[in-house]
């Protein structure tokens, strides 16, 4: 692959995340007619999802709310739910630990799933990329996903009960991740993670407080790294 | 819900901070220091490690349905992986499993 410049990695990154756009909105949404029900006023649910933008985590919190959890164990569950991301910040590191910080800051705040999923299957198929035009890729993927999150959450507010529960919006999210994931899905070592991960999720079902997943993700990452290690040089 | 104005934005500031704080951490402390090569190998496996996790649950066990699995989740989940495997394209994978799951809801009524 050609040197990318940061303005065409922009641009990858912009239409590489593009179709996640039509599942994102869905669940922006979502989030904006639970908590206009829920009983929060525009200001909240805006404050949710513009400062936290973490979707699983908001959920968490307002459904902990509506069952009158006492206010430091509502914030403590829809943490544990993002501590996922501090294993998303450590894998970003060696590809932009060099950016000036206040593009690291900048990434950090928009760093969801789906722009971390699409910009580390980019960096892990062209590794060699200079810092700037990584940086560059995470900014274009943010760029159509971050404001639809938050303006469908806005339109979500306003539609209310007008969206019918057939449309199975919650559905959106496993889809979009199962989108992030098969294209990455590049070697034994990436699908004997996956399959661990899977199998790791039911057996630890049980565990409290979003435990299950800290753990199965460890546990996927060890066995994706020894498969690597057994399989030779890295392919 | 039984909170007053405070407490509810005490809920989302501290959210809110706490999770940028989780999300800056290694990316900030460690900039650019050189990481060993089996801290390295452990983190390429990051998101293939997480992502499945998160969608299990979601799919055998939803909460919409009050836990119950479901015929058409499951089945526009399984389409969705076999078209994002084979065309290597995410708007295939989305459109197809979400048209699989609107499909056989309206089928099976």
């Amino acid at each position: 692959m050609s040197p990318a410049t940061p303005r065409s990695a922009f641009w990858r990154g912009f239409f590489a995340a593009l179709p996640f756009t039509i599942v994102v909105g869905p669940f922006g949404m979502l989030f904006g007619v639970v908590g206009a029900e829920a009983g929060l006023d525009v200001a909240q649910i805006m404050g949710f999802t513009v400062l936290v933008i973490a979707g699983a985590s908001q959920f968490t919190a307002l459904q902990l709310m509506q069952d009158n959890a006492p206010t430091l164990i509502v914030i403590a569950s829809a943490l544990a739910i993002n501590l996922r991301m501090a294993m998303y910040s450590a894998s970003f590191a060696p590809h932009l630990g060099a950016a000036p910080l206040w593009q690291r800051a900048l990434i950090a705040y928009m760093n969801v799933d789906q722009t971390y999923a699409l910009a580390i299957n980019d960096y892990e198929a062209a590794p060699k990329q200079s810092t700037a035009a990584k940086a560059a890729f995470f900014f274009g993927a943010s760029t159509p996903i971050i404001p639809i999150w938050i303006g469908a959450s806005a339109l979500g507010i306003v539609l209310g009960e007008a969206i019918p529960p057939a449309l199975a919006l919650d559905f959106a999210v496993p889809i979009t991740f199962i989108a992030l994931i098969a294209p990455a899905l590049r070697t034994l070592a990436h699908v004997a993670a996956a399959l661990t991960s899977i199998v790791m999720a039911i057996l630890l079902a049980f565990l409290p407080w979003n435990l299950w997943l800290l753990f199965a993700g460890l546990a996927a990452m060890m066995v994706g790294a020894e498969v690597e290690r057994r399989m030779g040089a890295r392919p | 819900m039984n909170y007053s104005m405070t407490e509810i934005w005490i809920v989302i500031l501290a959210l809110g901070a706490g999770t940028f704080v989780i999300r800056i951490s290694f990316l900030g402390i460690l900039g650019d220091r050189a990481l060993p090569v089996w801290v390295l190998r452990h983190l390429r496996y990051t998101a293939v490690g997480i992502l499945p996790a998160m969608v299990t649950p979601l799919v055998l066990w939803p909460q919409a349905t009050g836990g119950q699995m479901e015929a058409g989740r499951i089945a526009a989940a399984m389409l969705a992986l076999a078209i994002g495997l084979w065309s290597k394209s995410a708007i295939w994978a989305i459109v197809v499993g979400m048209a699989t799951l609107w499909g056989l809801g309206w089928l099976l009524g």
